[in-house]
């Protein structure tokens, strides 16, 4: 069937870094960062872009990387859940308040809910609770409820206020 | 039989108020640590199934029966084989005389004490590992296929070809009783599979002398779990060794173990399996691919992973609810409920792997928070051509608090009365507790509720509501239109079932304790509260603590996550374990203090004689004297190291309650319905973390609001599913969920040391009655009266229509 023949070669910017793997064409991008580069924290829950829990950032805008394929990431910065904490280990200001607020029970979910409140408060510093659950309509959670995300996304929003860099 | 054999073996009340005593008071337990569990899970690094890298990894696809009930005329994988990168494909032709036949956990669990009690049979029905000359539901597992990659293995799947010979299709529960219904499986005698009967007083002349009495039908749709991780299996085979690994997505690992030692023929010890981290479960069950995947690993000498989708998830995966009850209630003309019969149906779909979980759930549930003495409850398991119900959240809960709560609801409006006055009057006063219902629970031991107050829990809930506030914004609203209305609905909880979990606890060289457990988180927060548990009774900090869990080469014997249990029972386990430890501290260290162990303390990770902390030791030095070596500092004949294993079989499971209360506000125009607060007031005993209890809450209250709103897994007359993606399954996103306030009683339970109740899955039981209520509340002018849940937006603007036309005919 000429399958592998139809394999090649892809360069993603991944995190800051040119990531490198094999792709046929039909790849998606969450099968591509998850297994050909290892970037396992971008989670599969429905594979038809409903759940949100695959949100990445691609050029600082959220995506279902479900959606997407490999091939159409290339050339665009792309930012994953794995991206998020600093080098020195320092917890991103929303994973610490979700933490501290337990916006996160399995976590499975976690990590698409992170990547759309990263770009929430780069475009709305001061978000209400409106405009924070009309923003996070398109993430699934079954665990929380949703009321301590919110709590967290308000706590970011405060720390990022206060000088934190989302 | 001599006495002493006579009595169940769960633990001794007199070692219960012992360890009562010995308990240390709560000091990290009650407080709101922040999870340990955070930070792996908040940088991507857990490790789900899906996420393992194995080398040589084979993937497997399923095929499953696009009919709901047909006789299999051919299943030819030929097709499949032949595509490039295919390594097999198996049908239930090679797993005959291969595999054996499916426990019936569900079955082989139910009490003999049970059986000895009530009016019960179940009938035996082995589920299908492949669909073998009949399929039963729409997604039913027919054929495998694996491949070198996933996309390949799927692509294949279109190959296999399978001809089908349709035969008639029961699709719901009324179908399935009708006379001539068809037999779906063979060698029954009808399509039903549990029958049970249970009495409480006297119900016969209750009713006789009742001033009045109403019937009504509720029923509850099809609701799915929908954890959102989708199941996984990966099993490898060491051919050498004769052993089987198994990781998957399954909070009852040595369930697992069992069922694939009994049915693959090995050794239980040569049978590993982990459940690695979990995207929540939301219930149990055993599945067909939890079996098939390790044999075709076994078969291939390869290892294999199969990783569900969601379309195979909405189709299989733990479908729940589905019951219709037939309800009558004796009453006064003060409301007081004197006498209660109930006769439900459950359609379990086209398997009952659990036998009687869900409906005798239902039977033992149905009462609540209510003093009703004389009740007669009959019910009946159901075979549809439908996936197989499984316990989900709430368990039969859901159901029953409908049932009550809505005919509560109802004797209320037909005598003019305000439903919260008349819940007053019915609620079991605390004065009367602990409260035998006169039926017994599940394990056979008859229902006591454990002390409460559940009048205070209701004026608890209603004051935090502000019900006098919202009264007075409902009037307001109605002024200008707008339909706000107020529900409440009263639940207890049975929890910590049983039969047993258990806790190895061990000091490391460093010093380091690590717990061992065999119940399994899955988003609960357990690595951190039994962290909390065992840091208070050992006597060292939460950070000394680490939990492992789902892993059967952890612990000899484990129950699993699921019932509300894991807090209760491996909560007490952990701390129990924890206790005999610290006894073992204390005598190694006394050794080496020269001092009597009983003057020896244990704090802060620190031993030293009482009163002279300053001759502490650590405990890396306490195990460095405890061995095993020959210059061991032990006790004579008290054996090596610093352990403790201990399996806590509670003697029956301990209630928690719930109220909750809810504002509504209903478009009579379109049938919205928006929820605008809501409150729950809960008892869960002594709470380990209320940061992580207050949780639980929130999510069960948004599983329970889908429930009541939103979710429902439809099938047509030919049993094909009609939501099998989330364009039709609807789940609460965070735009339907409003927010919500938590309060709490605590009235610690009596049925363990430390006194915890379960609260897994309240939050999910309350919501489907108590919105049900408040929407009836908001429409009061049109008196509707709701009978099923969930209330789509269609169903409630046509009970407005009707009420409308009915009310206009006069």
């Amino acid at each position: 069937m000429g399958r592998l023949a139809e394999r090649r070669r892809l360069v993603l910017r991944v995190n800051g870094r040119d990531l490198e793997g094999w792709a046929e064409p039909r790849m998606t991008l969450a099968d591509f960062l998850r297994d050909e580069l290892g970037l396992t924290g971008t989670h599969l829950g429905c594979e038809h872009g409903v759940c949100g829990a695959c949100t990445i950032l691609m050029d600082g805008r959220s995506v279902r990387s479900c959606l997407l394929l490999a091939v159409q990431a290339e050339g665009h910065e792309l930012l994953t859940v794995e991206g998020l904490e600093a080098p020195d280990g320092t917890l991103h200001p929303v994973q610490e308040a979700f933490s501290e607020a337990h916006g996160l029970q399995c976590g499975f979910c976690t990590p698409g809910f992170l990547m759309s409140v990263v770009e929430l408060l780069r475009t709305h510093p001061d978000p209400s609770e409106e405009e924070i659950r009309t923003w996070l309509s398109g993430n699934i959670c079954r665990c929380t409820g949703y009321q301590n995300i919110v709590e967290a996304v308000k706590l970011a929003a405060t720390r990022a206020r206060e000088g934190a860099r989302v | 039989m001599s006495e002493r054999a006579a009595g169940p073996r769960t633990i001794p009340p007199e070692e219960l108020a012992d360890l009562r005593r010995e308990a240390r008071p709560p000091r990290h337990v009650g407080a709101r640590l922040r999870r340990t569990e955070d930070r792996r899970l908040l940088t991507g690094r857990q490790r789900h199934v899906g996420d393992l890298r194995v080398p040589g990894l084979a993937h497997a696809a399923i095929l499953r029966s696009s009919f709901a009930h047909a006789r299999l005329t051919r299943v030819d994988v030929s097709g499949a084989l032949a595509v490039d990168g295919v390594l097999a494909a198996f049908t239930a032709d090679d797993l005959r005389d291969r595999v054996g036949p499916f426990v019936e956990s569900g079955r082989e669990e139910v009490s003999p004490l049970l059986y000895e009690k009530i009016d019960l049979r179940i009938e035996p029905l082995p589920m299908r590992v492949l669909a073998d000359g009949l399929v039963h539901w729409v997604g039913q597992p027919i054929a495998a296929v694996v491949a070198e990659d996933r996309y390949v293995a799927e692509d294949a799947l279109e190959r296999v070809e399978v001809e089908y010979d349709p035969l008639p299709v029961v699709a719901d529960a009324e179908a399935a009783i009708r006379p001539d219904a068809p037999v779906l499986h063979p060698g029954m005698a009808d399509n039903v599979v549990v029958r049970f009967r249970v009495e409480a007083g006297d119900v016969e002349e209750a009713f006789r002398r009742a001033p009045r009495t109403l019937r009504r039908r509720f029923s509850m749709g099809r609701q799915v779990a929908n954890a959102m991780e989708p199941r996984g299996v990966l099993a490898s085979w060491d051919a050498g060794r004769e052993e089987l690994t198994v990781h998957l997505t399954n909070a009852r690992p040595h369930l697992i173990r069992t069922f694939l030692s009994r049915m693959l023929g090995l050794p239980a010890d040569h049978v590993r399996v982990v459940a690695p981290d979990m995207g929540g479960s939301f219930g149990t069950g055993v599945f067909p691919e939890d079996v098939l995947i390790p044999f075709i690993a076994m078969a291939l000498d390869r290892p294999v992973r199969w990783l569900e989708d969601r379309r195979e998830n909405l189709a299989n995966t733990r479908h729940a609810r589905d019951q219709i009850h037939d309800v009558e209630v004796a009453f006064d003309e003060e409301g007081r409920i004197l006498a209660l019969r109930d006769a439900f149906l459950v359609d379990s779909g086209a398997y009952n792997p659990y036998a009687i979980t869900v409906s005798y759930n239902a039977a033992a549930h149905l009462r609540g928070q209510y003093r009703i003495d004389h009740a007669r409850i009959e019910c009946r398991n159901v075979l549809t051509n439908k996936a197989p119900v499984t316990p989900v959240r709430g368990a039969g809960r859901p159901e029953a608090l409908f049932v009550m709560d809505r005919i509560l609801d109802v004797v209320a409006r037909e005598l003019d009365l305000d439903p919260i006055e008349v819940r007053r009057r019915n609620l079991i006063p605390p004065e009367a507790m602990p409260y035998p219902m006169g039926m017994p629970y599940r394990d056979g031991v008859d229902i006591v509720y454990d002390r409460a107050d559940f009048p205070g829990q209701l004026e608890q809930a209603l004051k935090l509501f502000d019900l006098e506030g919202f009264r007075a914004e409902q009037e307001a609203a109605r002024r200008e239109g707008r339909r706000l209305g107020v529900g409440v609905a009263c639940y207890v909880e049975g929890s910590g079932y049983g039969p047993h979990e258990g806790a190895v606890i061990r000091i490391d060289p460093t010093g380091h304790v690590t717990v061992h457990t065999g119940a399994k988180p899955h988003g609960q927060g357990l690595e951190t509260t039994l962290a909390q548990v065992c840091a208070d009774q050992l006597g060292v900090r939460p950070e000394d603590v680490s939990v492992r869990a789902g892993d059967t080469a952890l612990i000899a014997y484990g129950v699993g996550t699921f019932a509300s249990r894991s807090a209760v029972t491996a909560g007490s386990a952990v701390g129990i374990a924890a206790l005999r430890l610290r006894r073992r501290v204390q005598e190694v260290a006394a050794e080496l203090l020269e001092v009597d162990p009983g003057d020896v303390e244990v704090e802060e990770g620190r031993a030293f004689p009482r009163g002279a902390p300053e001759r502490g030791l650590t405990l890396a030095e306490v195990a460095a004297a405890a061995g095993p070596h020959p210059r061991a500092r032990v006790p004579a004949g008290s054996g090596f190291g610093l352990q403790a294993e201990y399996y806590f079989v509670p003697p029956t499971v301990t209630f928690s309650s719930g109220t909750h209360v809810v504002g509504v506000e209903v478009d009579e125009e379109t049938g919205g319905i928006r929820l605008l607060r809501y409150v729950s007031v809960d008892d869960c005993g002594q709470m380990l973390n209320p940061t992580i209890v207050e949780g639980q809450i929130h999510g069960g209250i948004a599983h329970g609001i889908g429930n009541a709103i939103l979710e429902e897994a439809v099938y047509d007359e030919e049993g094909q599913l009609l939501t099998g993606s989330y364009m039709d399954y609807l789940l609460p996103s965070p735009t339907e969920v409003p927010p919500i306030e938590v309060g709490h009683q605590e009235f610690p339970s009596e049925l363990n040391p430390f006194g915890i109740k379960g609260v897994g899955e309240g939050g999910a039981v309350g919501p489907p009655a108590a919105i049900a209520n408040a929407v009836v509340d908001a429409l009061r002018p049109l008196r509707i009266e709701i009978d099923r849940v969930p209330l789509t937006p269609e169903r409630l603007f046509r009970l407005i229509r009707e009420a409308r036309e009915r009310k206009e005919a006069g």
